[in-house]
């Protein structure tokens, strides 16, 4: 098993340098353009101008050089000096620059990382957390009112989309009740136990948004393969030989039932740190999510390359993850 | 909407009190603006969006803005310089800037002329890509008389001078804080574009682009009792919905811009007590551009080009005239806009003395005469589809614009209209970072116009329309020689117009531009090549507890923000 | 499972026996018949429906915009005084056809990709390396890419209704298989190693069969989840493809429109979320009661009992 996670780490690097070039390539072709957002009262020749500064005269294969350059050497350079405090002499080093701030990308992800871990991760453990459980009791009393219950909300709750889910509990929530704030405050710290307090109501919204959607999904896989698992002859056995119902379920067969649960839990995680795009948008949280559609929108493409780039390592490395935990889960699964 | 003006009305009053006055600096605490769209930066040489330049107006300012009126208000400079005044020379060549005495930058340094003379090299030089640029065209140059004296000196004489250093897009940098970011350097110095050194009643605390802005109060604020607010909370993200929903519904919010929501939802928003919604018109104006040359797909790569060869049959005026007629403008302002819009027969319609009143006509739908009209005309449905055939082409139109939920409501509307008068249209929309990115490679943007009839809104910055009805000149339509670029969109070509254009720049008597432009308006309105539609406004939202607001289009909609106060309950 | 290879020597007349057997036990299952029923139900109501209630879903009534329930108008009209129900009934037709043909192609490219690459150990690295692409890839701009370079050919093909449909399911397609491949591959890199396979592949059975008789039956389970959720995912998707100027022409009805356009008369007339969001909801369970229904009948383990 190591020799084979070595071996993918190694064949992740042209793997990630390829897809790197595919991105720049797309975004490239695609068709919006950095000054497409300014006021048409700026005449064309100044537009011309400031696509000429942002680089953009420059042939691709130069651009897409320079950003390798940039994002492989420079910015992990500048980060070493700034951990270590050396100086490596690296005045006229160019980090990579976002075409809508004119300031460097990195520093903008990281101001906006903590946002989108805050909210989509605490909704991305809570829909699991949630999940799990649903899913193993619905499939263990399969058409039981609890599973049929289940069912319908899970169903429902995956079928309303964000932009709807959103705006209907800010409606209730905040405009009726007044109980939550509607707009995230990016600003707030927290410090001690009633900022803390504050941090959560501002939280509840949009998590309560998220885990809906991310709990229906999960529930599903797993319900459905604990269903396949339960009718197994491997649980016959199980049982005819004296083991208790909680550990045939809970550790026979939920074991056995999660190789798809880790495999949709894997492909979620680079979502996490890609952000939720709509719900970030609809309580203003700002986060990633909301940076890269920005960036988007602007024609940005620096920002929008380093961070989809950022995304594609995630995502490399959780379906890395996963093949590897499919070995721990069924031994008899074998790469090599 | 009677409730709206009283209420409006009391706020007004309220704003012309004593009250006012008594206020000191700081004493009403924290202000809450949300903008659904954030700033990116506060360099408005570096970013040209409303967004960017507007948030930047609380700390940047310059010689002179807008009033709500469009009248000049002194900022930076003592007073306006005019002709009799002397402050502009007789040849119109130059305009001489005085610098209010004792002005100070808020870091308590002096504002000096040299500061001046350093935000024109800035955005001038040749590898900054200033967004600004234009502000500065025909400058020839720029002079520090003396510590307190900017003199700008034009190439040509410019009847209408009051464009660098005026308004909110070409405010002045501080020469010292931008000394070492001219040129390519300009996005390196990341400190400064973020938090600008300015003469504004508020000083920039922290800057998270594309989030949020917090600002203080100006220690070194010209005027001892302002701003009133001690701070500012300057939001960004979400959409126009939610933002107004924010100030109108659950008061989170004191102000909100652009407010681009259905106008019966607004009123219902309004409607809980907690806010009003405000309008400012200044020269936006909703139209529809009908192309002028084939943009038939099967031409390929030369439709809407000179090449493809004129429309086969949008270059008739009365086919224009008919699809004007069958429009309801007054119906599509109200669905669409409220009180953020009125119908217009102008593509020219304000400051006052440049607005026509010679097609007023156009006010009133009038489908039953746009059938008699084309019936006269021998357009005729020969073939029985219900589609008119013009010399045997039917009036099909492709009818684009940028996404938009309002554009889309309208677009549906006219679609109905013009099947009543026998014109079939196929609808689309187009992403609006395409549709305006100009991106020379895709084909949907509003410059290539592989369309009939797009539909957008344009306007011309300041109060001077010169430049903006330049747009039309044949040399200006966009082809691919010019990578598509030209303002020109419909394709329209008329000799007597340019040279009309030509006399305009020459002339510098206010009446007299007044005409001319008047009569260049009239032009193109009888060439139905632009019909327009909306007279559009900005529409924001403030709280109930908020005064001072002055809403202007014509410069930031923030420009007298050092005026605002609360409100006691 | 091993009987299930002794089927292919039997005749026509058995094979047709069994797909009673899969219809007797798929009756028994009460959940699957009522999704049956309204999925049934829905079908009638979007295709059929316009015959009855025969007012135009584009058809703007001005006078009569923003009005709640009527007789006249059963589930009221929109900002334009649009009728309700019509757009309700014109948006089903469209929003069921990309819902179901974009889940299916979604399926078969992620099924295939899945198998192929869970099954044939050399193909693996190749295929998931693939999937890692296209789950890297940045949605938006790819699309912007898309309607750039497809739009006006297929317009030109196929007309505009027709062209831009294949351009929407081929479009939601491509962009979300990769989930299922990645689901179906883990399943059956587990698959492979049980005892039944190890039997069958001792006995000479060729890989297609494998795969067809073998593999393919025991991954049923997570392909149904995924291709109920898959429905939801692409009637939402088309909505939101509309505003990048790649869906339908703006007033041309869908649910997943209905349901964003209503979403800020959310409090002035709930009616306008409601009817889209429930159509939605209960056509994505229905389908999911069809496919739970269907496993189990397709099951020959559960058949029995």
């Amino acid at each position: 098993m190591l020799t084979f996670t070595i071996r993918r780490l190694l064949m992740a690097i042209p793997t990630l340098l390829f897809i790197s070039l595919i991105i720049f390539l797309i975004l490239d072709l695609a068709p919006s353009d950095p000054t497409g957002s300014l006021p048409l009262t700026i005449p064309p020749e100044v537009r011309a101008d400031i696509r000429a500064s942002l680089g953009l005269d420059e042939p691709i294969h130069i651009r897409f050089l320079l950003w390798l350059q940039q994002f492989f050497v420079n910015e992990p350079l500048n980060l070493f000096e700034h951990w270590t405090g050396w100086d490596l002499g690296g005045e006229d080093r160019t980090r990579v620059i976002s075409w809508q701030t004119r300031s460097p990308v990195v520093d903008i992800i990281a101001e906006r990382m903590p946002q989108t871990l805050w909210v989509v991760g605490t909704a991305y453990i809570v829909g699991i957390l949630i999940a799990l459980p649903i899913g193993i009791y619905s499939a263990y009393k399969q058409y039981s009112v609890f599973d049929q219950a289940g069912t319908f909300i899970t169903m429902v709750g995956f079928s309303i989309p964000p932009f709807f889910s959103g705006v209907l509990v800010i409606v209730i929530f905040a405009v009726q009740l007044q109980w939550f704030p509607s707009v995230y405050d990016t600003t707030h710290e927290v410090t001690d136990w009633d900022s803390l307090v504050i941090q959560l109501k501002q939280m509840i919204l949009p998590v309560m948004v998220l885990a809906l959607q991310i709990t229906s999904q999960i529930s599903r896989f797993m319900r459905a393969s604990m269903l396949d698992n339960l009718s197994q002859d491997y649980v016959r056995t199980a049982r005819a030989k004296g083991l208790t119902e909680s550990v045939v379920v809970l550790v026979h067969v939920v074991r056995n039932s999660m190789i798809p649960v880790i495999t949709v839990i894997a492909l979620g995680v680079p979502q996490v740190f890609g952000g939720a795009i709509i719900t970030e948008q609809v309580f203003k949280v700002n986060g990633l999510g909301h940076l890269l559609i920005g960036a988007i929108q602007g024609g940005d493409i620096p920002t929008v390359q380093t961070l989809t780039f950022i995304f594609a390592v995630l995502i490399v490395l959780f379906n890395l993850i996963a093949d590897v935990l499919y070995g721990i889960l069924d031994p008899r699964i074998r790469y090599d | 909407m009677k409730l709206r003006h009283l209420m409006l009305g009391s706020v007004a009053a309220i704003a012309l009190s004593p009250v006012a006055a008594l206020a000191e600096r700081g004493s009403d605490g924290q202000l809450n603006i949300i903008y659904w769209q954030a700033p990116s930066t506060l360099n408005p040489y570096l970013s040209g969006g409303t967004k960017e330049v507007e948030s930047a107006s609380l700390v940047l300012e310059s010689f002179a803005r807008f009033s709500e009126t469009g009248e000049l208000v002194p900022f930076m400079a003592e007073d306006i310089p005019t002709l009799e005044n002397g402050g502009v020379s007789e040849d119109l060549t130059s305009i001489t800037w005085t610098i209010r005495e004792g002005l100070l930058w808020s870091d308590g340094t002096p504002v000096t002329a040299a500061d001046a003379v350093f935000t024109w090299e800035y955005c001038t030089h040749p590898e900054g890509g200033c967004a600004q640029a234009s502000y500065f065209d025909g400058v020839e140059s720029v002079e520090a008389v003396d510590d307190r004296t900017v003199t700008v000196h034009f190439t040509a004489p410019k009847p209408f001078p009051y464009t660098a250093f005026v308004g909110s897009e070409s405010p002045i940098i501080q020469a010292a804080q931008f000394a070492d970011c001219l040129g390519a350097a300009a996005p390196e110095c990341t400190d400064a574009n973020f938090s600008p050194i300015g003469t504004g009643p508020f000083v920039v605390e922290e800057f998270r682009p594309n989030d949020v802005i917090t600002f203080v109060a100006n220690e070194n604020y010209r005027n001892p009792d302002q701003p009133a607010f001690a701070s500012v909370t300057f939001k960004g993200g979400g959409d126009a919905a939610s933002a107004a929903r924010t100030v109108l519904e659950t008061g989170e919010f004191d102000y909100a811009w652009n407010l681009q929501v259905d106008p019966t939802l607004l009123e219902e928003m309004e409607a809980a007590g907690i806010g009003s919604v405000v309008t400012a018109f200044g020269t936006s104006v909703e139209r529809l551009h009908l192309n002028q040359f084939n943009p038939d797909p099967a031409l390929g790569d030369i439709r809407s080009t000179e090449e493809a060869g004129p429309h086969p049959f949008l270059t008739d005026p009365i086919v224009g005239q008919a699809m004007s007629m069958a429009i309801d403008r007054p119906l599509l302002s109200e669905i669409g806009y409220g009180a953020g819009g009125q119908p217009t027969c102008n593509v020219l319609p304000a400051p006052e003395l440049y607005a026509s009143t010679a097609n007023d006509d156009c006010l009133v739908q009038d489908i039953d005469g746009a059938n008699a009209l084309l019936d006269e005309a021998g357009i005729v449905d020969s073939d029985g589809d219900g589609i008119r055939e013009y010399e045997g082409t039917p009036l099909s139109v492709l009818f684009q614009t940028s996404t938009n939920a309002v554009r889309q409501d309208a677009q549906a509307l006219i679609k109905q209209w013009w099947a009543e008068i026998g014109i079939d249209a196929e609808l689309r929309n187009i992403d609006a970072s395409v549709f305006f990115g100009g991106d020379p490679s895709s084909p949907d943007t509003f410059q290539k116009f592989y369309a009939d009839v797009e539909m957008y809104t344009n306007n011309f910055a300041g109060v001077d329309p010169e430049a903006y009805m330049a747009n039309w000149l044949c040399s200006d339509i966009p082809s691919p020689e010019t990578q598509w670029q030209g303002a020109n969109i419909q394709r329209f070509c008329d000799p007597a117009y340019d040279a009309l254009v030509a006399e305009m720049s020459e002339t510098a008597e206010l009446e007299e531009r007044g005409r001319i432009a008047r009569e260049m308006n009239d032009m193109i309105m009888q060439s139905y090549s632009i019909i327009p539609l909306v007279h559009r406004g900005g529409v924001s939202a403030h709280a109930n507890t908020l005064g001072g607001v002055r809403m202007s289009d014509w410069d930031s909609e923030l420009w007298n923000i050092a005026e605002w106060y609360r409100l006691d309950e | 499972m091993t009987e299930l290879t002794t089927l292919e020597a039997q005749t026509y007349q058995k094979q047709r026996n069994q797909w009673w057997d899969v219809w007797d036990q798929f009756k028994t299952h009460k959940g699957a018949l009522i999704g049956a029923g309204f999925f049934i139900f829905v079908l009638l109501f979007v295709y059929l429906g316009p015959l009855v209630w025969s007012i135009d879903s584009q058809y703007i009534d001005i006078r009569a915009r923003n009005q709640g329930p009527s007789w006249a108008h059963p589930m009221g009209t929109d900002q334009l005084g649009r009728d309700m129900l019509a757009r309700l009934m014109a948006g089903g037709r469209t929003s069921i056809a990309v819902g179901l043909t974009a889940m299916g192609l979604a399926l078969i490219v992620g099924t295939f990709v899945g198998v192929i690459a869970g099954y044939f150990r050399r193909l693996d690295g190749v295929l998931m390396r693939l999937t890692d692409l296209f789950l890297a890839l940045p949605i938006l701009p790819l699309l912007l890419v898309i309607i750039m370079l497809f739009r006006d050919p297929l317009r030109a093909s196929f007309g505009p209704e027709a062209g831009i449909f294949i351009l929407i399911v081929f479009v939601i397609g491509i962009t979300s298989w990769m989930p299922t491949a990645r689901i179906v591959r883990g399943d059956v890199l587990a698959l492979k190693e049980r005892e039944f396979v190890l039997a069958a592949r001792s006995i000479g059975t060729p890989p297609h069969r494998m795969v067809l008789r073998h593999i393919l039956p025991n991954v049923l389970s997570p392909i149904m989840v995924s291709a109920t959720l898959g429905i939801a995912t692409a009637i939402i998707t088309e909505s939101a493809l509309s505003f990048l100027g790649l869906g339908f022409p703006s007033d041309f009805p869908t649910w997943g429109r209905l349901l964003f356009d209503g979403t800020d008369w959310l409090q002035r007339n709930p009616e306008r979320v409601i009817w889209p969001g429930l159509a939605i909801s209960l056509t994505v369970l229905s389908v999911n009661y069809i496919g739970d229904g269907l496993r189990d009948a397709l099951d020959p383990r559960i058949r029995g009992r």
